[in-house]
């Protein structure tokens, strides 16, 4: 712990959010998009308890908690929605899902 | 140089993280992030953040990746990986990462924006902190029902506000019609 410095963390995070948001761009797969948008979630958390710890300070763990109640019910929401569009067009591959009617 | 344990962490959630990019299975794609968070959460208990640690574990790696596994083997035929590979929107996606991770790169490692210091330095404008970093859990409930108080009730109603949408909208729509 004594030889790793903020900046490690940061560039953790960083390098996360930047795979995350790869992902959003290239796959098609409207499950694995929202999977990447969970993981540029993360990268930010990451980034947040990081600075907490090296701030000494105990707000930004505070703040993490609050994002992961607010990660968990949005992941609900979103897949009662991904599902419900899977009912009505029978697909969940963005390319495919071009149109707002049926 | 960081400690062993933390780039061993690191490097075992970026690989898992390019696997959930790069995997062309979605329940592959699953594992990989599961394999990623707990590696941020590993990277939580470095951080001295144990209850972060396991509450990222338990609801994040538990219950949130089994839904996401439920709904894509519920919803994801098998046959879809036989389909050309997008080329020109991966092109994009590459060049965007290595934007990206340069620019990480510059600004934490070479730039000097972040300060050096290890863990402990308090800086002058935080000398009178009212909430001094605890690694205990009972340093989150203090907290949590004194100055977050309203944050934590408008936190409850979103959960329930969530619950009531899930349900409403996983009602067959045939049956409504009915």
């Amino acid at each position: 712990m004594e030889n790793t410095t903020l900046a490690h963390h940061l560039l953790l995070a960083g390098l996360l959010f930047a795979l995350g948001l790869t992902g959003v761009l290239v796959r098609r797969n409207l499950l694995v998009v929202y999977m990447c948008l969970e993981l540029m979630l993360t990268a930010a958390t990451l980034a947040l308890v990081a600075f907490s710890r090296f701030n000494r300070t105990m707000d930004g763990a505070i703040f993490v908690f609050f994002i992961i109640t607010v990660a968990a019910a949005e992941v609900a929401v979103g897949l009662a929605l991904i599902v419900a569009l899977y009912r009505r067009r029978g697909s969940v591959k963005s390319d495919e899902l071009v149109t707002l009617r049926d | 140089m960081p400690d062993g344990l933390f780039i061993f962490f690191a490097a075992l959630t970026l690989g898992a993280a390019s696997l959930l990019v790069l995997s062309r299975n979605a329940v592959t794609s699953a594992m990989g992030m599961i394999l990623a968070l707990v590696g941020v959460a590993a990277d939580f208990f470095l951080l001295d953040a144990y209850f972060l640690g396991v509450l990222q574990v338990l609801v994040y790696a538990g219950a949130v990746m089994v839904l996401f596994l439920f709904v894509i083997m519920l919803l994801t035929d098998t046959a879809e990986s036989a389909e050309a590979y997008p080329w020109k929107s991966a092109a994009l996606g590459l060049a965007v990462f290595f934007f990206l991770a340069a620019g990480a790169i510059w600004l934490f490692v070479w730039s000097g924006a972040v300060p050096g210091t290890a863990a402990g330095a308090t800086p002058p404008e935080l000398s009178a902190n009212p909430s001094e970093f605890v690694t205990a859990a009972k340093g989150f409930g203090r907290l949590l029902y004194t100055k977050y108080l309203l944050p934590l009730e408008i936190a409850g109603f979103l959960l329930l506000v969530a619950l009531v949408g899930v349900v409403s909208l996983s009602k067959d729509p045939v049956e409504e019609n009915a």
